[in-house]
């Protein structure tokens, strides 16, 4: 079993759904960063089978909202000293604005770059959507 | 909440409540037009076309100029300082400046929501894209209940272009909010309702939405039927117009099925979808329903400015 050391201080994305993690670590530029990251892939989870572990030795700002678009089972622990100091569950957003663009091609927001959309949480057929705020079309977020 | 001062973006913008005081005040307008005739004196209306429109644009100035009113703007976008790239925000806050109340018709689709978000006055849609053309549902909305007496209770069927119609989009959702409304829905496959719209309708209000691609099996068993032209300018490309252009052609043969009070409307203009000889027939009542957009359309402008309505004691 390989074994990773707990991090001092930082954040640790926990449950990630396996295959997730490096989506998750590209969308977060970890890539680019001057400190410690590790992404763990396939690890055991008695929950799940197999999970995606990110374990970022700062603090840096991590955007929850696309998180919960990427995979809304992750867990999002801050560590300080030692410690999880705070544990946030995310959750599919109700509102996402500036993450993705509207798919309609008639929509005024893929013309006009002054403002951009506001989606809101819309199920279609059993499926997660959001409806635009301008033309009211519906469109999914892939990654 | 009141009227005065508010956008109408979406029909269902406005309650029920507040939809019936522009019905209302559109009924004394019908019956004594002159009366009003300078309620809006000293007010502009700014009239933003982006796209061509004849009906529609003629339709609001005539409004305004029946009530006193004057009018600005242009019905072409290539004359505008918007062909030079101005966002619609720029142009909005500028132009609202200009006018008391302003029109937008605009080809993509959320651009007046876009502009009422930035406006200083009332802003009115008057068609955006395949989206929405509210005053047009308002029209609608006012000849049905002029002819039936109500808006409750009424089997709506909506012909032809029914993915890029936005009047029947606009109408369909309007008329959803109504007690007992129930539609059907005549189309070529390639036409359907878009699946979103239908969605949202049938959880929002629960309504029964039945669809088909045969208008004689129908005919006979609704209230309203609400004809659209198949437009050429929403196709991507001119085989499939062609293809699709003759499919849905109401003719007075196919009216002798149809019950005796049915409406037939159609928001103009027609090509051939409706033929020549059912315009003598009583239940065509298209050409009433244009010229109850000019009342509908002065009543909304009224009540959306607050001018006094109240004259010779009406």
């Amino acid at each position: 079993m390989l074994t990773v050391n707990s991090i001092n201080c930082g954040i640790v994305i926990d449950h990630i759904t396996a295959g997730n993690g490096i989506k998750i670590f590209e969308k977060l530029k970890l890539d680019q960063v001057n400190f410690p990251v590790v992404l763990l892939i396939n690890v055991p989870s008695s929950k799940h089978g197999r999970k995606d572990i990110i374990k970022i030795e700062n603090k840096i700002d991590v955007d929850l909202t696309m998180l919960g678009l990427i995979d809304p089972n992750i867990t999002v622990n801050i560590i300080e000293n030692d410690k999880i100091v705070n544990k946030m569950n995310i959750s599919i957003p109700k509102e996402v604005t500036g993450l993705f663009k509207c798919k309609n091609p008639r929509c005024v927001s893929n013309f006009d770059e002054y403002v951009s959309p506001k989606f809101k949480l819309a199920y279609a057929n059993g499926k997660i959507h959001y409806r635009c705020s301008y033309c009211e079309e519906l469109t999914s977020y892939t990654i | 909440m009141g009227l005065k001062g508010r956008h109408l973006i979406d029909p269902n913008d406005f309650s029920l409540e507040e939809l019936n005081e522009v019905f209302n005040l559109a009924d004394k307008m019908v019956e004594d037009r002159e009366a009003f005739g300078s309620i809006c004196k000293g007010k502009i209306l700014g009239t933003l076309f982006y796209e061509p429109s004849t009906r529609t644009r003629l339709s609001f100035e005539s409004a305004m100029l029946r009530m006193g009113g004057t009018v600005l703007g242009f019905s072409d976008a290539s004359t505008s300082s918007v062909s030079k790239g101005e966002s619609i925000a720029d142009t909005i806050r500028v132009l609202s400046t200009y006018a008391d109340v302003v029109v937008m018709r605009h080809p993509k689709e959320g651009a007046p929501k876009l502009a009422s978000e930035f406006s200083s006055v009332p802003v009115i849609n008057g068609g955006d894209g395949g989206h929405q053309h509210p005053t047009q549902t308002l029209t609608d909305l006012l000849t049905i209940r002029r002819f039936k007496g109500t808006l409750e209770n009424q089997k709506i069927a909506f012909c032809g272009d029914l993915k890029f119609g936005r009047t029947v989009h606009s109408l369909i959702s309007a008329m959803s909010r109504y007690k007992g409304s129930s539609f059907v829905l005549v189309s070529p496959a390639e036409l359907r309702l878009p699946e979103h719209l239908k969605l949202s309708l049938t959880e929002k209000y629960g309504v029964t939405i039945y669809e088909t691609e045969n208008l004689e099996e129908v005919i006979n068993q609704v209230d309203v039927l609400y004809m659209t032209r198949i437009q050429k300018e929403r196709f991507f490309n001119e085989a499939d117009y062609m293809r699709l252009k003759d499919s849905y052609i109401l003719s007075r043969n196919k009216l002798k099925n149809a019950k005796e009070d049915m409406l037939v409307m159609h928001p103009l203009p027609r090509v051939n979808e409706i033929s020549y000889d059912v315009d003598a027939d009583k239940r065509a009542v298209y050409f009433k329903q244009a010229e109850y957009g000019i009342y509908v359309r002065m009543a909304l402008m009224a009540l959306l400015l607050g001018v006094n309505v109240n004259v010779n004691g009406k």
